[in-house]
């Protein structure tokens, strides 16, 4: 055991999207220090061509998520002391997504599929009208309010089997986001959005194990969504028929 | 690889044999304790409209509920994609009703 305690040992991904390997750093260990000190301190002292990617630093922005031994997580609240093995970490990129550089993905698959399960608004009003007063105890507005925290971090999308099984499946952040405006009284997309997540790769592919829930970093929960999305699907599928 | 319509198929049909499984299950403890022979059953089920429509409807949900749920984990597991996997969701499907059916026949038909 010559372990120092004082250092970690960092494994970190480098490649694009065809090609990669692991390359071991040793990172001084601090305290209160997170997965993204330690992957900035990499690239400010040992190796300035390291690619990744973060923003806000506080968990707003979304941007930052890497898989860290092995799960999806979000580096910059993600505490080194709480994930480590030993006194080593291996941080490589979001599973799910193509990589561009090291540790940064490509989050256009993500994105493009909240446009194709219509997690876009649709207004009800023109900017002449009278804003719509909404009344926040209804049921509905619990409903959307339940995932509007969602920060499109893209953890869950990585955490889903479904989705590494299944290229075209929408994945749990855009068909939470579709369940939030579905429910949301100022948006008038109900028809396309229970459309949008009726097809090949729809919320009916999503087999509710949860890995989506477990793993979001806002505690939100895009499995009950997607649940909530089948009944509704369901209900409106006997509707069209009588 | 599931819409909606396959999706409410496989529930649909998942619907119809609950109750067909524990009718089955039923008849098989009856049959067993009552100690009947081969012949005392098919006395009974040869020639009865009943049996035929108790384990036909059977036979029909089954070859559908399976056929989609197969459908799902060859995709997800092997990934294969459509139009093979179409055609294979229907190949499993007829193979499944033509067994069935032809086991189903055999103990209901005079
Ligand atoms: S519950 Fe559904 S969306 Fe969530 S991880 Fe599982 S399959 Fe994916
Ligand atoms: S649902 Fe949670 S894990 Fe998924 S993108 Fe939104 S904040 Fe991230
Ligand atoms: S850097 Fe913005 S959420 Fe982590």
């Amino acid at each position: 055991m010559s372990a120092n305690c004082d250092e970690l040992e960092v494994s970190v991904w480098r490649g694009d999207r065809l090609s990669g390997h692991f390359e071991v750093f040793h990172v001084p260990a601090q305290d209160s220090q997170t997965i993204l000190d330690v992957v900035s301190w990499i690239q400010q002292n040992l190796d300035a061509t390291l690619s990744y990617r973060y923003a806000c630093r506080v968990g707003m922005c979304g941007s930052c998520a890497m898989m860290v031994n092995g799960v999806p997580r979000w580096t910059c609240r993600t505490h080194v002391k709480k994930v480590m093995n030993g006194n080593k970490l291996e941080v490589a990129p979001l599973r799910n997504l193509p990589v561009i550089k090291d540790l940064a993905t490509d989050m256009d698959p993500f994105f493009d599929k909240w446009i194709a399960a219509e997690g876009l608004h649709h207004p009800t009003k023109t900017r002449d009208e009278p804003i719509e007063t909404i009344n926040p105890d209804s049921t509905m507005r619990a409903e959307a309010n339940a995932g509007i925290e969602c920060i499109n971090c893209s953890v869950c999308y990585s955490a889903c089997d479904t989705v590494a099984g299944n290229v075209d499946y929408l994945g749990p952040a855009a068909l939470q986001r579709a369940w939030t405006l579905f429910n949301d009284a100022k948006d008038s997309g109900q028809n396309a959005i229970l459309e949008a997540v009726s097809g090949a790769g729809g919320c009916h592919n999503c087999h509710s194990q949860g890995s989506c829930t477990v793993f979001c970093p806002n505690e939100l929960n895009p499995m009950k969504a997607i649940a909530e999305l089948k009944k509704a699907t369901t209900k409106s599928f006997f509707k069209k028929r009588v | 690889m599931l819409g909606v319509r396959l999706y409410m198929l496989q529930r649909l049909t998942a619907l119809i044999m609950a109750p067909l499984t524990l009718g089955h299950i039923a008849v098989m403890i009856y049959a067993v304790q009552g100690g009947l022979s081969t012949a005392e059953i098919l006395s009974r089920t040869q020639g009865s409209i009943w049996w035929l429509l108790f384990y036909g409807s059977f036979v029909v949900a089954v070859s559908l509920h399976a056929a989609i749920g197969l459908r799902v984990i060859v995709h997800e597991t092997l990934g294969l994609k459509r139009p093979a996997l179409n055609i294979l969701t229907l190949v499993v499907s007829l193979l499944l009703l033509f067994m069935g059916a032809r086991a189903v026949l055999a103990v209901t038909l005079t």
